[in-house]
């Protein structure tokens, strides 16, 4: 079953483009990425599936019913972190976390001292005296103690320090292990990387590749390094190499195609060691945006 | 009801010190005029000496201070001032708070429909309006009473001008509300606001000096002109209708526009 349905979702605000014919589907139980630099349209897309704001066309379904028709319904089972850090003023952190409570049908207390505990939050403490990472945990939070279906994510770890980072990552494994779907919006491509399955990329409004984490890294780029007194890095210009450079006796480059053809060439050098890896999601990610 | 109860509790510090600044102003006001009641005579005659369009302006035409209601009718001008602005206040605030605060991401994403938050957040604005109002009533009649010194006055009058407080209230609080919703972004609800108040307030003085009657339509100051009430003993009632008339208008408004409404990010 798809728990999110994207169909050519398009909102402009007035005219400026926030997103332009977005579709795409995330599957029961799916950890979605969603990476593009800021200002690419990700806030846009999450906001539409809450209906904070409404499409210029196109529709976006969640659980199978229309985000805006079926709206107040399908937030039962949403949990979402907005990007941006918020507070009511002079309220502690319990109060709104009960108050955030208190919209679900059922007993969250047990819950939000669980949450409040892993994520080491004081809830005694006034919001507004918090630290940014502090007031994101409690965005964190907020957001699963009624146990979602679906947990939306917008940039959640920006300002968590790294050992919190670890702590909310394995927590949102749980809730996924647990049958939560996530999406997940970041510009950080190394926390994507990690968590999940499928990725979406998107940029200027517009999706350009969804793709599984493995078939992104597999069928791509290798990236290769190869050392050697005197090698000539000219040999190496063979088709399907980019980025050839020469560092410090070092040859580098990114190779995409029949990986013997390299290994013919490579045996026939005199080298003192080569290294073939997969290339890091950003190395993928910066060849989308060249 | 959560809304409410959670719009009530950041409210109610606001409301007492409300509440206690107009019990304040009432208190001053009939305190000056026990001060000044055995001169009573000789104040009216300094005032008949001022230029006829300074009373116009401050809509004191006609009133005799000499007596305890017409010097109430006096204060009630500036009781209306600032039961506009706190009402103007929250009517402003109302909605657009969750924006600049960035909490209507928080509350939009809860499983409520919008015209369910815009009714809790528009009943906890009016019972915290009412508290203010009822504070006034119980101010006013105790204040009037034993500031009256044994002077007899009209109740009924009295009774008007305070009823009509409710109606006052709700205009300004729905129209703040309005006017939220059709800009894109409130930055300072103190200035819209005090523009809101000052500018309906300036436009009632102007129409009174000019005997503009045109201009007596858009402001409630006209509609509730304390003056006419205490003179006549009775409402202007088509001017009270065209305030019944704002309030319908911007509570439908502000219900199309809130649900249709893009809600804004910080950026």
């Amino acid at each position: 079953m798809n728990v999110i349905e994207v169909n050519k979702l398009t909102k402009y605000y007035g005219k400026a483009k926030g997103i332009d014919g977005v579709s795409f589907a995330v599957d029961e139980g799916e950890i979605f990425g969603f990476i593009g630099p800021n200002g690419a349209g990700k806030s846009t897309t999450i906001r539409l599936f809450l209906s904070l704001i409404y499409p210029t066309s196109g529709e976006a379904k969640i659980f199978g019913k229309d985000c805006i028709k079926y709206g107040p319904e399908i937030r039962r089972d949403i949990g979402y972190l907005p990007s941006e850090v918020f507070y009511y003023e002079g309220m502690k952190v319990i109060d709104l976390l009960n108050y955030s409570a208190s919209f679900y049908d059922k007993d969250c207390s047990r819950r939000i001292a669980e949450l409040a505990d892993i994520m080491e939050l004081d809830l005694k403490r006034k919001i507004n005296d918090l630290s940014y990472g502090n007031k994101k945990k409690v965005g964190i939070v907020q957001g699963l103690l009624h146990q979602p279906k679906l947990i939306v994510l917008d940039e959640p770890t920006s300002g968590l320090d790294p050992l919190i980072q670890r702590k909310f990552f394995d927590l949102i494994r749980d809730e996924n292990a647990r049958g939560a779907t996530v999406f997940f919006s970041s510009h950080i491509l190394g926390e994507v990387q990690k968590m999940c399955n499928r990725v979406a990329i998107i940029k200027d409004g517009g999706i350009i590749n969804i793709q599984d984490i493995k078939t992104l890294q597999k069928d791509n780029y290798k990236r290769i390094v190869v050392e050697g007194a005197d090698l000539d890095e000219g040999r190496f210009n063979l088709d399907g190499v980019t980025n050839l450079e020469r560092e410090n006796g070092a040859i580098r480059f990114y190779y995409k195609g029949d990986i013997n053809k390299l290994m013919r060439l490579i045996s026939e050098s005199e080298v003192s060691d080569v290294t073939i890896e997969e290339p890091t999601l950003e190395e993928i990610f910066m060849h989308y945006y060249e | 009801m959560n809304i409410y109860k959670h719009e009530f509790k950041m409210s109610i510090k606001s409301v007492v010190i409300w509440s206690i600044a107009v019990a304040m102003l009432i208190l001053v006001f009939m305190a000056i005029f026990s001060a000044i009641a055995p001169q009573a005579a000789l104040l009216n005659e300094a005032m008949a000496q001022m230029p006829p369009e300074l009373l116009m302006a401050f809509g004191m035409t006609g009133m005799d201070l000499a007596t305890v209601l017409g010097f109430y009718g006096l204060a009630f001008t500036f009781i209306q001032i600032c039961i506009a602005l706190q009402a103007a206040n929250y009517g402003f605030s109302l909605v657009s708070v969750e924006e600049t605060d960035m909490t209507a991401d928080f509350l939009l994403a809860k499983p409520i429909s919008r015209p369910r938050i815009l009714t809790d957040k528009l009943l906890s604005a009016i019972t915290g309006l009412t508290i203010t109002n009822l504070v006034v009533w119980i101010t006013s009649l105790v204040l009037v009473n034993v500031y009256a010194g044994g002077q007899p006055f009209d109740t009924r009058t009295l009774l008007l001008l305070l009823l009509s407080i409710a109606v006052f209230q709700l205009v300004f609080l729905t129209v703040g509300m309005l006017i939220s919703l059709l800009v894109k972004r409130v930055r300072n609800v103190i200035a819209f606001s005090m523009a809101l108040v000052f500018g309906m307030y300036v436009l009632s003085a102007f129409g009174s000096m000019l005997g503009d009657d045109k201009l007596d339509v858009i402001t409630p100051f006209k509609h509730f002109d304390p003056n006419y009430i205490i003179s006549h003993g009775a409402y202007d009632l088509p001017m009270v209708l065209i305030s019944v008339a704002f309030i319908l208008i911007s509570v439908v408004g502000s219900y199309r526009l809130y649900t249709r409404r893009n809600i804004q990010t910080a950026m």
